[in-house]
């Protein structure tokens, strides 16, 4: 049989370009992202915990404090990070440097799928061959995500939320187009059934360079707002268990509030309608816990290279 | 991916694409040794897992644009998600921060009526893309006035049917 060269012992250029175009890719959300001091995931692996309503108060609450804040919806399927910030029919503005963010009244710079889609009740979907979809789909899904982290006009930001959709593979999709990552909130309730899916999460943010990865108990109990008293939602204790068995730190619990819903419903986050709820409180040491660590990756690399 | 000519030993190199409209793609490579031609011919599905990737066979002839996978490959795109940036003032999110106010009038070029007409009936989910294609052309080409002879050339440089 004769010997072929294989793909690696040819290494002429071909012409194609494909691989330096990826790079050119690449090298584009690198600078955009280093204008963000700290890219914040909050993710689960698992669905309806959450996480956009955290994600929209969480937002607002790091506005609140003065820090300067943009949040991505990377949940291209299910978009709902616009609505809840109340940008839900804003104009995108093309400019030189990029395209603009909606900005929402609690002075977070916002992009969503919502933004770009005509028809409120239209499910995402693709120009081209309707065939085939399972083998493109992620790849183009992949190209729009980074095109919303790289390609829109940020400015200098300390923080960056990206709201992560179900399901550990977008987690690891985001993870391959921001390797550095610098927190990541997993969002779990006190539910067996989520401490089981989100500690694959879990595992997958340490096994990736995650900065720092942290649990967050949302509907951790229901205050009557009668009587004070206090009641489950879910049996088990699934984010201290989560804690105990991974070392992962539960860094806020959010009781269950519907006024957490209704308030996101309407654009306007808890935490701005109602700093003083008990889910906004909770959301605002959420805030600061993400505050304090703001940019310790940037500095640690940097003591790192200096030393 | 890469083609090697077997005679030769030597690998072939991208020479022509020719995109025939029918989603289907064909890439020339060439044996830089002996001159042998061959064709890559690419069915629907197979161009589209390329054009996923937000490339383009051989290279591209104009700059990835801001968004332009999303805005090229959504379908029932929001006919007014996208202003051109002197419709939308920018606002400084932060205090203090630079709002680029003059950020495009270092080589600015001009619109004609006639010129500007045309450009409204591209719609406008991708008007400030083709727009800033353009005027980076015009720039380049140290054309100070837009015309739609100037687009027409453009159009033809490009290689931008459709625009």
């Amino acid at each position: 049989m004769r010997k072929i060269r294989t793909y690696q012992d040819v290494t002429h250029e071909t012409g194609s370009d494909l691989l330096e175009q990826v790079v050119e890719q690449q090298r584009r959300l690198a600078e955009r992202l280093a204008q963000v001091r700290s890219v914040v995931a909050v993710a689960s692996g698992k669905g309806g915990v959450g996480k956009s309503a955290i994600t929209a108060n969480l937002a607002a609450a790091l506005a609140a404090k003065g820090l300067a804040v943009g949040a991505a919806d990377a949940d291209l399927n299910g978009p709902s990070l616009a609505r809840m910030m109340g940008v839900s029919g804003a104009r995108l503005a093309d400019r030189e440097s990029g395209v603009s963010p909606a900005q929402s009244p609690s002075g977070v710079r916002v992009i969503s799928m919502e933004l770009l889609q005509e028809e409120e009740d239209a499910p995402l979907r693709w120009r081209e061959p309707g065939m085939g979809g399972f083998i493109w789909q992620s790849t183009l899904e992949t190209g729009v995500l980074r095109e919303f982290l790289g390609d829109v006009e940020w400015g200098k930001l300390d923080v960056l939320l990206v709201d992560v959709p179900p399901g550990t593979d977008k987690i690891g999709r985001l993870l391959e187009l921001v390797p550095d990552v610098d927190q990541m909130l997993l969002v779990t309730t006190p539910s067996e059934t989520s401490r089981f899916v989100v500690s694959k999460s879990v595992r997958m943010a340490r096994e990736a360079t995650v900065g720092t990865v942290a649990l967050v108990s949302n509907m951790a109990g229901h205050t009557c707002s009668e009587c004070g008293h206090v009641s489950e939602l879910f049996t088990g204790d699934g984010a201290n268990r989560l804690e105990e068995e991974s070392g992962v730190p539960v860094w806020a619990v959010i009781p269950f509030d519907p006024r957490l819903g209704a308030a996101t419903d309407s654009g306007t986050p808890l935490v701005i309608s109602d700093p003083e709820a008990h889910s906004s409180r909770a959301i605002f040491a959420l805030a600061d816990r993400v505050e304090e660590h703001v940019g310790i990756r940037a500095e640690d690399a940097a003591e790192e290279g200096g030393s | 991916m890469k083609f090697l000519c077997l005679d030769c030993d030597d690998v072939m190199v991208f020479a022509e694409r020719q995109i025939p409209g029918d989603g289907t793609l064909a890439a020339v490579f060439t044996c830089g040794s002996c001159g042998r031609e061959m064709a890559m011919l690419t069915n629907p599905m197979e161009t589209q897992l390329v054009s996923s990737m937000g490339v383009k066979i051989g290279g591209r002839e104009v700059p990835m644009q801001p968004m332009e996978l999303a805005r090229t490959s959504l379908e029932g795109g929001r006919e007014d998600a996208f202003a051109l940036s002197e419709d939308i003032p920018r606002e400084p999110a932060i205090p203090g921060e630079s709002t680029n106010a003059g950020e495009a009038t270092a080589g600015r070029v001009v619109w004609t009526s006639e010129a500007a007409g045309r450009l409204e009936r591209v719609p406008s989910f991708v008007r400030g893309m083709v727009k800033r294609i353009y005027s980076d052309w015009a720039r380049e080409k140290g054309v100070s006035e837009i015309t739609p002879d100037v687009m027409d050339r453009a159009r033809t440089e490009l290689g931008l049917e459709g625009m």
